[in-house]
């Protein structure tokens, strides 16, 4: 079956063009982006001595880190040790499996889809999936270490993550309603011509926005890793590379949060001009230098977001362990409930 | 073989293999981590069968809600690797054992009995599966048995919270405090004391 084949090494080709031009340059170009953001808020500079403007930090942390020498604690359980930060990079990886980065490009009469895994009809769920199964790197990372520290990190985790799963996923049934679909190309194909769900759902997003900054365990959701009172959380007994792969699996999540909330919420990879301008010269769909144009698009979306996840980072204090229990339970659920049912009634007076 | 089958038999062999590593080890957390490993098999099993929706719902619910809600109260019980489960054969595991082999004959006897050889899906099932097909399925056909289920699950819920509020009042209700003490008095006035 030469179609299969060519299908599973088109698919290996992609995925490996997202992990190695998108994912890996993601993470490390956040890093630096963190630092020069967070130096900008507080009034610093920023790294600046290595390479021009800096550039050059985000691979001297990864260096340090790759030099350190790699501790595993006597009492601690080995082979979870060493899986829990492998679990934690592939969750956060494994959600670009089926992200649309654009529409397609026709090469010659063939159709290349630009995602990994296009036209997936259970796609969000997908999503949702990878997100929930993400828990048991931090769990198990806590467990493992036999430290106290660390085990509370992992147990306050599960539990914040479990909590906000719930409002996280209320919240998109307005946006899986209006598009009739669980099918993300489908999703933003409904957002064409500016209309984005951001404007029709602007409830749906605020809750999926924030159970976002809590699904990628950042400030002000980053309870798991609260310095005064956990020490490093549920890495603390991590040194090395994989204490190295728990910061690339945030960075991983926060790129892979941001990559969702455009999707659902901003559009995607539609651009902010409608087609009707765009067809006259000449960049119909399929077109190379449209599918180019739809991914830079999606591209500087996310960097908007993550723009926002870390300003929020830098200018919000932590909350407390209660206070974060109750935003979830009772304000943003409720309001993603009351989101599914103001949906249900405009879309039953406006059919 | 084509692919189909090659899939089915890699991961038969996964679940049943991570099914017997699960129920043999000692320590509850490996056994929680090759459950987790089992339902990923069996959604695996699903996909090849086409029921995407099924394969998925199976991974977030079972290996993404449970399971995490399992691992969580092992973990808070903290079971150390020396809980051992009593080694001796007793009453209990020589009933279990009979019954597991009287299930496990009606099972053999289940499939020996089916024509064997069909190896290729109906054409139909390839749509069968989506979560349209499914959800027209569970809100025109299925629908009485769908709304008897949420309300029991309903109950079940109003149930849980009723019995943990319940409880939340007893701990918290005033037990008889002797208001001569004066660290009890500082707590409930919650004024300084000269």
């Amino acid at each position: 079956m030469p179609e299969l084949l060519l299908l599973i090494l088109i698919s290996l080709l992609k995925g490996g063009l997202v992990l190695g031009l998108v994912v890996l340059p993601g993470a490390v170009v956040s890093v630096y982006y963190e630092r020069k953001v967070s130096a900008w808020i507080q009034h610093r500079i920023g790294p600046n001595r290595t390479g021009p403007f800096g550039i050059l930090q985000p691979f001297a942390d990864v260096a340090k880190l790759l030099l350190k020498e790699d501790i595993i604690p006597t009492d601690a359980n080995k082979g979870f040790h060493f899986f829990a930060p492998l679990i934690a990079v592939t969750t956060a990886v494994a959600a670009f499996a089926v992200t649309p980065f654009g529409n397609y490009i026709m090469v010659g009469t063939t159709r290349i889809d630009l995602a990994v895994a296009p036209n997936i009809n259970v796609a969000l769920l997908y999503v949702f999936g990878v997100g929930s199964v993400a828990v048991y790197g931090i769990t198990f990372a806590g467990w493992s270490s036999s430290n106290k520290f660390s085990l509370l990190g992992g147990l306050r985790s599960a539990s914040q993550m479990i909590s906000y799963e719930l409002c996280m996923g209320l919240s998109v049934i307005g946006v899986i309603m209006m598009a009739g679909s669980l099918n993300l190309n489908d999703i933003v194909k409904n957002q064409a011509d500016l209309k984005w769900n951001l404007f029709f759902q602007p409830l749906g997003f605020i809750v999926f926005f924030v159970a976002g900054f809590a699904e990628t365990n950042r400030a002000p959701f980053d309870l798991p890793e609260a310095e005064p009172e956990l020490v490093g959380g549920y890495h603390t007994e991590y040194s090395g590379m994989k204490f190295g792969m728990f910061f690339l699996a945030e960075y991983g999540h926060m790129v892979a949060s941001a990559a969702m909330t455009t999707t659902l919420f901003l559009g995607g990879w539609q651009l902010p001009i409608p087609a009707s301008v765009l067809a006259p010269i000449g960049l119909v769909e399929g077109s190379i230098v449209l599918g180019l144009l739809q991914f830079g698009t999606f591209f500087a979306k996310i960097a908007v977001m993550c723009f926002v996840f870390i300003w929020v980072r830098w200018s919000l204090p932590r909350f407390r362990y209660d206070q974060l229990m109750n935003l979830g339970w009772r304000v943003m659920m409720p309001l993603a409930l009351v989101n599914i049912i103001l949906t249900t009634i405009v879309m039953a007076f406006l059919r | 073989m084509s692919l189909n089958s090659l899939l089915f038999f890699l991961f038969a062999v996964g679940a049943i293999a991570t099914g017997i590593v699960m129920i043999t080890r000692k320590n509850a957390v490996t056994s929680a981590v090759f459950l987790i490993a089992h339902f990923f098999c069996l959604s695996a099993l699903y996909l090849s069968l086409q029921a995407q929706l099924l394969a998925l719902l199976q991974i977030l619910v079972y290996a993404g809600a449970i399971m995490v809600l399992v691992v969580f109260v092992i973990m808070l019980l903290n079971l150390g690797a020396e809980e051992k489960a009593s080694e001796t054969l007793n009453i209990r595991g020589l009933l279990g054992i009979t019954v597991a082999g009287v299930l496990g004959v009606q099972l053999l006897a289940v499939f020996m009995a089916r024509p064997s050889g069909h190896n290729e899906l109906p054409p139909i099932a390839t749509s069968n599966g989506t979560v349209e097909a499914l959800g027209r399925a569970l809100f025109t056909d299925y629908i009485f048995p769908f709304e008897a289920i949420s309300l029991l699950l309903l109950a079940a819920i109003i149930g849980a919270v009723l019995l943990a509020k319940r409880h939340l009042e007893q701990v918290e209700a005033p037990k008889n405090i002797s208001t001569d003490d004066i660290s009890v008095q500082h707590q409930l006035s919650d004024k300084p004391v000269h």
